[in-house]
């Protein structure tokens, strides 16, 4: 679901913060144009409220229920049962574990590479265009593409990885699937990282660097007392919506591994327990869970944004 | 950069080179593998020994394939024009108007962007078999739209603002309606900003694995990434693996099309958020 991602805008859709303070009787233009406002947004709003937010309560009310699709006649209200069944099953917890390793590692390695291809693009003098076309590919080509690409290079005979690597079938290793999965996910999304990054840098003031290099501030001085500092929203935009993204890996774990060997995260156990095991309300237990960690990891960086969260008023 | 030396401009030139390098090997593997023929394909060669369109034949000769593509190219056709409808509508509002909601709706995009997909799967799998909306077109383009919309209305009111109200205002001085000010003015106006975003959506659409596989169980519906998961070899005694590089290629082209004639126009879109914030 990397596409969502895009929709990053850093305060960008600043909302004029209407002043309630006094009633004034509005115009005739005013009002029409609150209308057309209205009307102009229904339809968006009305989609994304019918997809989201009215699924997200059917799946509270399903993950109450016993509910499996193999005996619906069964169905019926068991309050908390599923969440403590998920809670206390080993298998969410390796889960979550996995998905955290893989978050935390794909994520940091994402920053430091995308910055160092942030800079790269940003002060290149010949070939800017080349290398924006070409890292465009991985952003823009279809995961499952992708990890096929990236599961036959390392199954054995068939991969050019394998014998590079040490051979065996690495794929059927934890360990090695994990940083497969990782390696897959770094080269997809570093790209996304990178131009997200490089439009941090492009509002890095020329003047400010000419300045700390007069003051004699090395190169690496200059990065981390000029460069980063000002990039600080950037970088935290880039690292909320990417963290949410690599918490929701699903697409290469699935193609590269199917979960297999003790590699599967908490949207491929989601997903299993409904269409494997058949299991609504388990499943939906699961779906709540993710949901709220979602919820959790969002809230803490939004804390962490201050001032600088998206959608909040910025100041200029 | 004032000056820069011959040493300089090499180091430049092998880390582009490296970075170029490390974001096409894995196309190019998926490739080579697609034109290999199926006695050499486990020879482990990064370049087929012997080239051949075999794969390419075998999956255009079912109809598994040929149907999944038609099914991904409508339904992420279908969903990019109704998202980049709305959106615009949405987004023009967002940027032009004054009314109240306004950062109701941004925060909603927020969130939605933000939404894991997976929380949906279940309930919209059992909402769409009681509707019986699952395993059809209408059945994927829903969540499509939804979830094209928040990426729709960021890029887009961002495109938006760029655009100058005096000539709104002008429209406007000249009798026209806050209606006849966007479709005549505003509009044309704002059409590359709605197609870059189409881009944008499109991708997504088009890349899209989680809803596809589980909002769908039939040829009816299922689309290229989900279809691919189904390949057989043409015998039981033959792997898919070169069907499955030959569709892998193939739902490839467009973007690779995409990036090429439009890297300035995707870049615009994908950070038009970021850079002003």
């Amino acid at each position: 679901m990397s596409a969502t991602a895009e929709a990053v805008g850093a305060g960008t859709l600043v909302a004029e913060t209407p002043k309630n303070g006094k009633k004034r009787p509005l115009s005739e233009g005013a009002r029409a144009e609150r209308r057309l406002g209205l009307m102009l947004i229904a339809p968006a709003v009305i989609v994304m409220v019918a997809v989201t937010a009215y699924p997200i309560i059917y799946a509270v009310y399903l993950s109450l229920q016993r509910y499996d699709l193999r005996f619906p006649d069964q169905a019926k209200f068991v309050g908390l049962d599923n969440y403590v069944a998920v809670l206390s099953s080993p298998y969410w917890w390796g889960a979550l574990r996995v998905t955290l390793i893989i978050t935390v590692i794909s994520v940091i390695i994402e920053l430091v590479l995308g910055m160092l291809l942030a800079l790269l693009m940003h002060r290149t003098l010949f070939g800017r265009g080349t290398v924006r076309t070409s890292i465009l590919i991985p952003y823009g080509i279809v995961t499952v593409v992708a990890a096929y690409s990236w599961q036959y290079a390392w199954t054995p005979g068939t991969g050019y990885l394998v014998e590079m690597f040490g051979g065996g079938a690495p794929l059927t290793d934890q360990t090695k699937a994990i940083a497969i999965i990782i390696l897959a996910e770094i080269w997809k999304t570093t790209p996304f990282m990178a131009l997200l990054l490089m439009a941090g840098l492009a509002l890095v003031p020329e003047d400010l660097q000419k300045a700390a290099k007069m003051d004699g501030a090395s190169a690496w001085q200059r990065f981390t007392k000029v460069t980063l500092p000002l990039m600080k929203p950037a970088i935290l935009v880039a690292l909320l919506f990417r963290t949410l993204d690599a918490f929701r890996v699903f697409d290469n774990i699935f193609i590269l591994t199917a979960g297999g060997n003790g590699t599967y995260s908490v949207s491929i156990l989601g997903y299993d327990n409904l269409f494997t095991a058949l299991n609504l309300g388990i499943g939906s237990a699961i779906s709540i869970l993710i949901f709220l960690c979602v919820a959790v990891i969002a809230f803490l960086f939004i804390k962490g944004f201050g001032a600088s969260a998206p959608g909040s008023e910025a100041k200029r | 950069m004032a000056t820069t030396t011959a040493r300089q401009k090499a180091g430049w030139g092998s880390a582009n080179t490296i970075a170029i390098l490390l974001a096409i090997v894995p196309v190019l593997w998926i490739i080579s593998l697609s034109f290999k023929d199926p006695a050499s394909i486990n020879d482990g060669s990064f370049w087929p020994t012997d080239w051949t369109l075999e794969n390419y034949r075998g999956i255009f000769d079912t109809s598994e394939f040929t149907r999944a593509l038609l099914n991904s190219i409508g339904i992420a056709l279908i969903s990019t024009f109704i998202a980049v409808v709305l959106a615009s509508m949405a987004a023009y509002a967002v940027a032009r108007l004054a009314f109240p909601g306004k950062s109701v709706l941004i925060g909603m995009c927020l969130l939605i962007a933000m939404f894991p997909a997976i929380s949906l799967v279940t309930p919209l799998f059992n909402i769409e078999r009681s509707l019986n909306l699952f395993d059809t077109w209408l059945g994927l383009i829903i969540p499509y739209v939804a979830f094209g919309l928040p990426l729709g209305v960021y890029t887009l009111s961002a495109f938006f603002r760029e655009i100058p109200w005096e000539l709104e205002k002008a429209a406007k001085m000249d009798g026209a309606t806050p209606f006849q000010a966007f479709t005549k003015v505003i509009a044309p106006l704002a059409a590359p900003g709605m197609f870059t975003t189409g881009i944008l959506v499109f991708i997504f659409c088009w890349n899209d694995f989680l809803f596809a596989i589980s909002l769908t169980s039939t040829t009816n519906a299922r689309t290229v990434p989900a279809a691919i998961g189904f390949f057989t070899g043409s015998s039981q005694f033959t792997s898919p693996t070169g069907s499955i590089a030959a569709a892998a290629v193939i739902i490839t082209i467009p973007i690779i099309i995409f990036v090429l004639l439009f890297q300035r126009r995707i870049v615009a879109g994908l950070t038009s958020g970021a850079v002003k914030g």
